[in-house]
């Protein structure tokens, strides 16, 4: 998608930029290796089931109901999605706002994570729409349906992703050896940043007040009027633990793309964000427990979904967070990943404890995901880790800007 | 084309006028104020169960006729080809017959939830759904408290049914097809007429009656509306239904939205300056 942004001056004299482009869309590297040979058969069948979707029906694939019409592929793709991508907002608040240099070696893989995030997991909801034919509706057209969370959603995640792109652009540019382009994409850096960040602010915990009119249909341990700033705060920690996670993974994949002195930053930039992850987390763990002694719900907790409920508290949120505050203050690298990994798998259950567990908890006909819902959701994710893998190798996003780009300065 | 400063402006405006202000406008409910909502009212010391008003409702609309058995104790539900449904229970008092359908409430969830208002909330009270504009999300689904829209899963062009109080009918003089099918439980008027007509029956035979109307004030109020001989949790109506309206719940978000618009960014432009001209951070080196 990259290659439709056309550069302003060609820097490659010797190729003209379509020879460049097709060059660039060859792939490079091995092809026999442990993720393509999963995840290739994958995506073959999710195609393939994605095709039977559109022919037969929503029902041909997935067990949604009349009483559960939401299920893994809002749930988890785009509910859950959408906060793992909270990284990106929480990182330029960092780094641009708050001037923290340290953090500026990241910042731009991050952002591209975020962007491909929106652009694949709020995609993915097209394949859950059942007429998306009529997408366009809320967005041109005199059918703005403005009294809905969902409306205000939707433009978000259509305005955080310009502006997204907006902030990943200089890498782009740096690509194409536009210069000319370059410096007045980076000059929109900022502005993008402030906005993205408002737009970030609003979505995140948007996608928690979906839930607010469904009050009789989320279990009470999960549903309270503050589930939107809920789900804003564990966006940041979401966020910030995927980092963590993409980031340890990055720098062995990518190990050669990486500059010697980010190496050498990388064990002090995962323990800065462990003790922010920390914080965000104490800051959720009290509000959550304030939710719950103004809910007054003492009585379910003796419930198997009390039960979960303490589990998903003590045991995802309260130890991760004891576990990232002691690992920076032991400066252990492997705990950080380790706390990183079960904050994520807390936030997962979280977000599916409000969006399909909890969610008609207690309807005589429960939902679990098909087979085929579950493949294509992986379809999903592994097709925005080939685009990422693809950017990653040819545009400077881990290593280094080119030689010129520090020349202009 | 050329697009010049002024209209380049205006535009962005306009787009930010929609953004910032549109957002938090309360569903519109009534246009018109010399239009009332209509309804309709059943009354199921009246209902003997003969299931008439459900096949003219699958008359009116190209279903197939109801075929499955009512049986006491089993909850038939409303489903993509079936609108209204009529239940039996066996209580102290005898056989008693429920009816369900969409309540057409004065505030509802489902088209507040819509963001494309194909969920609509007529000036003429029903609520109706357009195929034209809806894109299928199922948001209507989530939000409706009873349980009414049902969505054709098993169709490439999939929509969304529920009970439309015989729209086409009632802007032409008509009424609905089940309030004609039926002998005298099911009635159509204004809403204003209909609770005149429940108070009235209930306060002529008050040992007949459960001293309430049914969507008077439930779900900030209904334009379907029932009385009942038993308590209306027994008759199988959900107990958790809230008085106040559904939309209620996200209107507080909703109406946070322009704040944070407008106060956000400038906190953020104040701290970035604020920020700018410091020396950076030393790096932790460990």
């Amino acid at each position: 998608m990259s290659n439709l942004i056309v550069p302003i001056t060609k820097d490659n004299e010797e190729k003209s930029t379509w020879q460049f482009l097709l060059h660039e869309l060859k792939p490079k590297g091995e092809w026999f290796t442990v993720f393509n040979i999963i995840s290739i058969p994958i995506i073959l069948l999710g195609i393939v089931l994605i095709v039977i979707r559109f022919w037969k029906g929503i029902g041909s694939i997935t067990n949604l109901t009349q009483e559960i019409p939401w299920g893994l592929w809002i749930g988890f793709d785009v509910v859950t999605g959408v906060a793992f991508a909270g990284g990106a907002y929480v990182l330029t608040f960092m780094v641009y706002i708050l001037n923290m240099k340290k953090y500026h070696s990241i910042v731009r893989v991050t952002v591209l994570n975020g962007f491909l995030a929106y652009v694949f997991y709020a995609g993915a909801l097209l394949l859950d729409l059942g007429r998306p034919w009529n997408v366009v509706n809320p967005i041109i057209g005199n059918n703005f349906g403005t009294s809905s969370v969902l409306f205000l959603v939707a433009w978000h995640f259509l305005l955080y992703m310009f502006a997204q792109l907006i902030e990943f652009s200089p890498a782009i540019a740096e690509w194409l050896g536009a210069k000319r382009a370059r410096k007045i994409l980076s000059g929109m850096t900022i502005a993008a940043v402030i906005f993205g960040i408002t737009l970030s602010t609003l979505h995140q915990s948007g996608l928690g007040a979906l839930y607010l009119m469904a009050k009789d249909k989320i279990h009470p341990l999960w549903y309270s009027e503050f589930i939107p700033i809920l789900f804003l705060i564990s966006s940041v920690f979401a966020g910030l633990s995927m980092v963590i996670f993409e980031g340890s993974i990055s720098h062995k994949v990518f190990f050669d793309q990486i500059s010697e002195k980010n190496h050498k930053a990388q064990n002090g930039i995962l323990k800065g964000l462990s003790k922010i992850c920390a914080g965000a987390m104490f800051a959720y763990f009290f509000m959550q427990l304030l939710v719950f002694i103004h809910g007054q719900q003492w009585a379910l907790l003796g419930t198997p979904m009390g039960y979960w409920y303490l589990l998903e508290m003590f045991g995802f949120v309260l130890l991760p967070m004891m576990l990232f505050f002691y690992s920076y203050r032991t400066g252990n690298i492997f705990m950080i990943r380790f706390a990183a990994i079960i904050t994520m798998l807390g936030v997962i259950i979280n977000r599916l404890n409000v969006t399909v567990i909890g969610f008609r908890w207690d309807a005589p006909v429960h939902y679990y995901p098909s087979w085929m819902e579950i493949v294509v959701t992986l379809t999903v994710i592994f097709t925005e880790i080939w685009i990422f893998r693809w950017i990653i190798t040819r545009m400077p996003v881990l290593g280094d800007s080119p030689e010129w780009v520090k020349e202009e300065k | 084309m050329a697009l010049d400063r002024r209209n380049f402006l205006k535009t962005i405006g306009v787009a930010g006028f929609t953004l910032l202000a549109g957002r938090n406008l309360a569903s519109k409910t009534s246009g018109n104020s010399e239009i009332e909502f209509q309804g309709l009212l059943f009354d199921a010391s009246r209902c003997i169960g003969c299931r008439s008003c459900e096949s003219a409702c699958a008359q009116a609309h190209n279903f197939p006729e109801p075929q499955d058995e009512m049986v006491a104790g089993v909850l038939r539900k409303t489903n993509e080809t079936q609108r209204c449904v009529i239940n039996i229970r066996n209580t102290e008092a005898g056989e008693v017959f429920s009816r369900n359908a969409c309540m057409h409430c004065n505030e509802p969830a489902c088209a507040a939830a819509c963001l494309t208002q194909a969920m609509f909330k007529t000036k003429e009270g029903p609520v109706i759904w357009r195929a034209d504009k809806c894109m299928g999300c199922r948001y209507c689904m989530v939000s409706c408290p009873f349980d009414i829209p049902k969505f054709e899963y098993h169709s490439a062009n999939p929509k969304i049914q529920k009970c439309d109080m015989c729209y086409d009918r009632i802007i032409e003089g008509g009424i609905p097809a089940c309030a004609e099918a039926c002998g005298d439980a099911l009635i159509f008027g204004t809403r204003r007429q209909l609770i005149a007509e429940a108070r009235k029956r209930i306060s002529e035979n008050p040992e007949k009656y459960v001293d309430q109307i049914y969507g008077e004030s439930t779900a900030g109020g209904t334009g379907y509306l029932s009385l009942s001989p038993i308590p209306f949790t027994e008759l199988g109506y959900d107990a958790k239904i809230q008085n106040k309206s559904y939309p209620e719940l996200s209107k507080g978000f909703l109406y946070s939205v322009p704040s944070v618009f407008v106060l956000l960014p400038p906190l953020l432009l104040g701290i970035y300056e604020a920020n700018k001209n410091s020396q950076p951070k030393e790096e932790e080196n460990e």
